[in-house]
């Protein structure tokens, strides 16, 4: 209300000159929240997590700096090892396999067929659903004597085991399944929406050069659709990183701390065992992480030419 | 609706395929069924059924009762459909000594989408309006933050807000989780108004500067009601976002005012008592069922707005 009447004023008063800080002053006050968000929240409370893990916090957050001994500390921990290993075998694994089953989707579903909506809709539905919904659903087919597995045996294969939620040393690609179940639909879409930027023309030269259709997504439309693959895979990536609700549904990290995530990690030792310290310097190696992802696709995308935010 | 009109900016993604069937390479003759279609085909229905497969096991399990779950196989339809577990699931499931079922974390979820959407919307509308129509200096800088930002993982920022919201004394308020989703929803949201005005005719503007219109005037009586498309757009990513969110409820709020989806996590993931299956299962489709209907009855619009997010990532 003060923005508008301080607003009108302002460009009526004074229509030749307009002050510095005045000129667009509803503009400005209606950005606070804005400003508020970017300088406090976002780069204030990352700075201040990074400086605090440096120091010594346990209950409260206390500027007594211990370098890196947080760090060491974390780096000798059995479970951030876990998890750091889980992590890399899910990212390493929900990349490739989303990218390879989102673009086939999405080439499939550019052959013209008929009931497209329908498909799409069919493998969209599990990214409207919550990783918690994803994770207790596959929870409960995974489940040995109830799941998939029982029903296997029950067909004749007595001898058939698939228990990945029970079995520690393959908990995590049973998590892996859930997440590409919720998430390829999404990488579908935006693969499809790739597929069909592509010119026509370049289909019609191919056919006419008469080379087979694998062949011309291999070598003629893959590269060109390299945008789209590089922004799918950032968005998968940021998307790894923070894995925590699906690990919560399914399996709450265990059995043991075969599950363990990195997010997990840190909601732990923030929220659960008082040591904040911990959490601190777990959630800075995170960061560090996305930085190590993010930092050269931005660079890639906005160094030539600034051409979309 | 008014689907038509606000597709404009998306034609890659929904009127292309019509230009397709009108070019020359739907006009070749073909055999009725070939091989090739064979193989199209049967794929998807192949990759449909696994996708529809965990929907119809939670369908038919929470119609199940207990005895018939314990002998049978999860994928046989029910001999005898109950709905004991959905009303179980919504009235009386437990989480730890509260036994009020589902209905509380529902009302809770509702109490926290329906203001975290209006006011996340209303904030990222009015930034995306400044930011395109009213640049000041220095605008760019916010902006570019919080796009930053937005890649940065949660955890990072989680305990600064603690602290901040214990100061204003809102830690474990659902005002306070409001301001969060606020906050989070924010890159986003400003980066969708902000190119959907961006995309607006200027002269539009300009006509409304030369007659006099100040910021709000301009905002309120041609911007809102011109851009309506893309506030729906925000509208399902929100809800949908806000709802099945996890990790901010469990961090910001107190027991009592837990939203749904860390309520279901807590009935169906608790240790004491026998596992009633069909009961998770009812619970399980109630939570899923808000975002299932946004998402059944927006249908393009809802690509729309994770085509959108998914710029953010």
């Amino acid at each position: 209300m003060t923005g508008q009447a301080t607003g009108r004023a302002t460009t009526r008063a004074h229509p030749g000159r307009p002050g510095r800080l005045t000129r667009n002053l509803s503009a400005k006050i209606a950005s606070i929240p804005m400003m508020l968000t970017a300088v406090v929240v976002f780069l204030g409370g990352t700075l201040w997590t990074v400086l605090y893990s440096f120091t010594s916090s346990k209950l409260l957050p206390r500027l007594k700096f211990v370098g890196l001994d947080q760090y060491e500390r974390l780096w000798a921990a059995p479970r951030w090892l876990v998890s750091i290993e889980n992590l890399a075998i899910y990212g390493i694994f929900s990349l490739i396999f989303s990218m390879v089953i989102g673009f086939v989707l999405a080439a499939l579903m550019d052959q013209k067929i008929r009931f497209e909506n329908t498909f799409r809709t069919i493998f969209l539905y599990p990214f409207a659903l919550s990783f918690i919904v994803t994770g207790l659903v596959w929870q409960w087919l995974l489940n040995p004597e109830h799941g998939v597995q029982s029903v296997v045996r029950a067909m004749g294969w007595a001898g058939f085991s698939f228990d990945p939620l029970y079995n520690s040393s393959i908990v995590i690609y049973g998590i892996l399944i859930a997440a590409l179940w919720q998430g390829t639909g999404l990488v579908m879409c935006l693969m499809l929406a790739g597929l069909r930027g592509i010119d026509e023309d370049i289909w019609k030269a191919s056919r006419v050069d008469g080379i087979p259709m694998w062949k011309t997504y291999l070598f003629v439309v893959i590269p060109m659709m390299r945008p789209v693959f590089v922004t799918t895979l950032v968005i998968i990536a940021s998307g790894i990183v923070r894995v925590y609700d699906l690990v919560v549904a399914q399996t709450s990290g265990g059995p043991g701390i075969a599950s363990e995530v990195p997010a997990k990690y840190v909601y732990d030792y923030m929220f659960q065992a008082q040591n904040l310290g911990q959490g601190f310097a777990a959630s800075t190696m995170m960061l560090i992480t996305v930085a190590i992802i993010i930092v050269p696709w931005a660079y890639l995308e906005f160094s030539g030419g600034r051409k979309r935010v | 609706m008014s689907d038509r009109g606000q597709l404009k900016k998306t034609a890659h993604l929904s009127e292309v395929p019509a230009a397709w069937e009108a070019g020359p390479r739907g006009a070749k003759p073909r055999r009725l069924v070939s091989t090739r279609t064979i193989v199209v085909y049967g794929t998807l229905f192949v990759a449909a059924a696994y996708y529809l497969l965990p929907l119809y096991v939670m369908i038919v399990t929470s119609l199940k009762g207990m005895p018939e779950i314990r002998v049978g196989n999860i994928f046989s339809p029910p001999l005898e459909i109950t709905f004991e577990p959905w009303v179980k699931a919504w009235s009386s499931a437990c989480t730890g000594l509260n036994c009020d079922g589902l209905s509380r974390g529902f009302w809770n979820s509702v109490m926290i989408t329906v203001p975290s959407t209006i006011i996340s919307i209303a904030v990222a509308s009015i930034n995306g309006y400044a930011l395109s129509n009213w640049r000041f200096k220095g605008a760019d800088i916010f902006f570019t933050i919080l796009i930053v930002g937005a890649f940065i993982p949660y955890q990072v920022m989680l305990y600064p807000i603690v602290i901040v919201l214990r100061e204003i004394g809102l830690y474990g308020s659902l005002s306070g989780l409001v301001i969060v989703h606020t906050i989070f929803g924010m890159p986003i949201l400003t980066l969708l108004f902000r190119n959907y005005f961006a995309g607006l005719p200027e002269e539009l503007f300009k006509a409304a500067r030369v007659d006099g219109a100040g910021f709000w005037g301009i905002y309120f009586k041609i911007m809102v009601p011109m851009s309506l498309p893309i506030f729906v757009v925000a509208m399902i990513l929100q809800v949908t976002g806000i709802w099945n969110d996890f990790l901010f409820g469990v961090v910001f709020t107190r027991p009592e005012y837990y939203p749904m989806t860390v309520q279901l996590n807590n009935i169906v993931n608790s240790v004491q008592g026998v596992k009633e299956y069909n009961v998770n299962m009812a619970a399980t489709i109630l939570t899923g069922a808000v975002p299932l209907l946004v998402y059944f009855v927006s249908g393009r619009l809802f690509v729309r707005g994770i085509a959108a997010g998914a710029v953010k990532g």
